[in-house]
């Protein structure tokens, strides 16, 4: 909140002259902390998001990204850091879930029924915290709902750029078993692919991808760059390598573009990402209609 | 007596109600039912709250069932969460919340009818569709509540997490009439809905109109939805439809019995919820999704144990 009120101190002007331009978004701490952090958590959720997409985990992605909320708020209630529930609580839920998915498919009743009970349990923290703290600020729950990358801490920054470079690289260590068992788990199984372990450690990741967004994009929001940039890609490209570099290419660019509109325009970032990426979904979807019902068209006429 | 607790919290006139205690009343239980009874109607907001709640179980667990059936479940969340954006646009635009409510998520499920069922879709595009549009929905929420110049925690929080026990008279009116609309659509769409939603493939040979009724179908539960969020709240009308629902569905296969426990299940929680949350400072959302959480643990492992499998 500080830190856009000081950015409507410093009124940037747009004065498309590129290098004046990133030298003065570049000089200010705040624009560095967000460039700092979003890069990383741009790439990590692109590339997470591309096997989310593909192994049908949607669903179970938003239902953790919103568990992120009650953690965050549970471990303030009991009295303990913040980040930490929102890490601890995020990873026993994605462990929960892929426990239940190893027995087949996790049906979505089940992410339901457990994302309800995880949300009522949310609005009793929530409750407990606003009484407590009573007349402080309560901004801290509104934080953890939208996040704000203009608001990250240099610490935070750097917390969220350590830890998306680790995930990044455990991730490219299992890319190629990890691909095989979510494209062919039967075969993969066969050839001696530990299909359970790598889901689990891949449901792993995606709740760290999760936990580590969300100071900076919000639990609500944090699935924007998850899903839709992988989403894109996987309707534009079939080949897997191209498709997840894609991916994780388009969640940066969101991310850059947004931070960059953010810095002149009076939005709040996280609204400008997601805007940017459902905008994209929906031209690409367009298009992919128009030029399959133009080419039907074609095929009838001849 | 007050009926805000002593927050300083600068809040947005309309929702207010977020903030009432109950604990303000100093009630206690006591093992006399009556009595007990008694207190639980003595205030009028408390009647209105039975009344509201016993109308939007109802409905719930009645469209819940055939969302459960359907795999829509995640629909139901965003459609949800939709509210959101819909009720904080309604504030900024000077509208009745129930009317931005109602226009949001009907367009929503407008929109996840028409990027969802373009061609033959594969499971994950569906998801896909219905994840990004929720994201997008949420984001305009959280502009608008910046736009509005009274950006505040307190009225996110109400429409987020609802205020059961702030509904006036004509909310109670407006969710009667929405009800009885919803499960007159429903109830008339009911039997070639059963069967589209059990074996598509089939009801298309037959002649039903599986599109159309999906269609309908989702827009009836972002009816269903709409009229419900002010009262549960956005994140928790989803507890009463999956719940109660999924909780059928696992206790019974034959769809009349299963629309029917499901319903007498969502109206059972409710109450209770209710009831426990106006003897504890506690929010009512809580009970309800934890009584709903709880019984559907309780089914899930009785159906481990195994003499019942027979």
């Amino acid at each position: 909140m500080t830190n856009l009120i000081t950015l409507l101190v410093h009124t940037p002007l747009l004065l498309l002259n590129l290098v004046q331009d990133l030298h003065d978004m570049l000089s200010l701490d705040f624009m560095r902390y967000a460039f700092l952090a979003g890069t990383p958590i741009a790439i990590v959720c692109g590339l997470v998001g591309y096997f989310v997409v593909l192994r049908d985990l949607t669903f179970a992605t938003e239902a953790l990204a919103h568990v992120t909320f009650t953690g965050a708020l549970l471990a303030v209630v009991v009295g303990s850091d913040a980040l930490l529930g929102l890490f601890g609580v995020t990873v026993i839920v994605a462990l929960g879930i892929s426990v239940l998915g190893t027995r087949a498919q996790v049906k979505d009743v089940e992410v339901g029924t457990v994302l309800a009970w995880i949300l009522g349990l949310g609005a009793l923290c929530l409750s407990i915290y606003t009484s407590q703290s009573s007349g402080g600020n309560s901004t801290i729950g509104v934080n953890y709902l939208f996040g704000s990358l203009f608001g990250l801490q240099a610490q935070q920054a750097k917390l969220v750029a350590v830890i998306g470079i680790g995930i990044i690289v455990v991730l490219l260590v299992i890319t190629r078993p990890l691909l095989f068992a979510s494209l062919d788990p039967e075969v993969a199984r066969t050839r001696g692919v530990p299909v359970q372990g790598i889901s689990a450690v891949f449901m792993l990741l995606v709740a760290l991808t999760i936990a580590q967004a969300v100071p900076a994009v919000g639990a609500l929001l944090n699935s924007a760059l998850i899903v839709t940039p992988a989403a894109i890609a996987h309707r534009l490209v079939a080949r897997p390598f191209v498709a997840l570099f894609l991916s994780a290419g388009l969640s940066l660019a969101f991310v850059w573009i947004g931070l960059i509109i953010g810095f002149y325009a009076p939005y709040p970032v996280s609204f400008l990402i997601s805007t940017l990426a459902f905008v994209t979904y929906v031209a690409v979807v367009t298009w992919q209609w128009l030029s399959t019902a133009s080419l039907s068209r074609l095929v009838n006429k001849t | 007596m007050s009926l805000v607790s002593q927050s300083r919290l600068p809040i947005m006139p309309i929702f207010t109600t977020i903030l009432i205690s109950t604990s303000a009343f100093d009630v206690q239980p006591s093992w006399d039912l009556k009595a007990d009874f008694q207190q639980l109607f003595a205030y009028h907001f408390m009647q209105t709250a039975f009344l509201a709640g016993t109308l939007i179980a109802l409905i719930a667990g009645f469209v819940g069932y055939f969302m459960v059936l359907r795999g829509q479940s995640f629909a139901g969340h965003t459609l949800a969460n939709v509210g959101f954006a819909g009720a904080a646009g309604a504030v900024l635009l000077g509208w009745s919340p129930v009317l931005g409510l109602l226009t949001c998520c009907i367009a929503a499920a407008i929109g996840i009818g028409v990027l969802s069922g373009q061609h033959e879709q594969t499971q994950w595009e569906q998801g896909v569709a219905i994840g990004t549009i929720h994201t997008f929905v949420l984001s305009l929420g959280l502009l608008f509540v910046h736009l509005s110049s009274s950006s505040n925690a307190a009225g996110i929080y109400s429409i987020l997490f609802g205020a059961v026990l702030g509904i006036s008279d004509r909310d109670v009116m407006v969710i009667a009439l929405t009800t009885v609309v919803t499960l007159l659509g429903l109830i008339a769409i009911a039997r070639p809905l059963l069967f589209a939603s059990i074996d598509p493939e089939v009801a298309l040979a037959r002649g039903v109109p599986v599109r159309l009724l999906d269609n309908t179908f989702l827009v009836l539960l972002a009816f269903a939805v709409a009229q419900s969020v002010q009262v549960v709240g956005v994140l928790l009308i989803f507890a009463l439809l999956v719940t109660p629902a999924a909780i059928a569905q696992q206790i019974t296969a034959h769809p009349t019995f299963a629309v029917g426990l499901s319903v007498f299940l969502a109206l059972v929680f409710t109450w209770l919820g209710l009831a426990i949350a106006y003897f504890t400072p506690y929010p009512v959302g809580f009970f309800i999704t934890s009584l709903a959480f709880g019984t559907y643990v309780l089914v899930r492992l009785f159906k481990l144990v195994p003499w019942m499998k027979r």
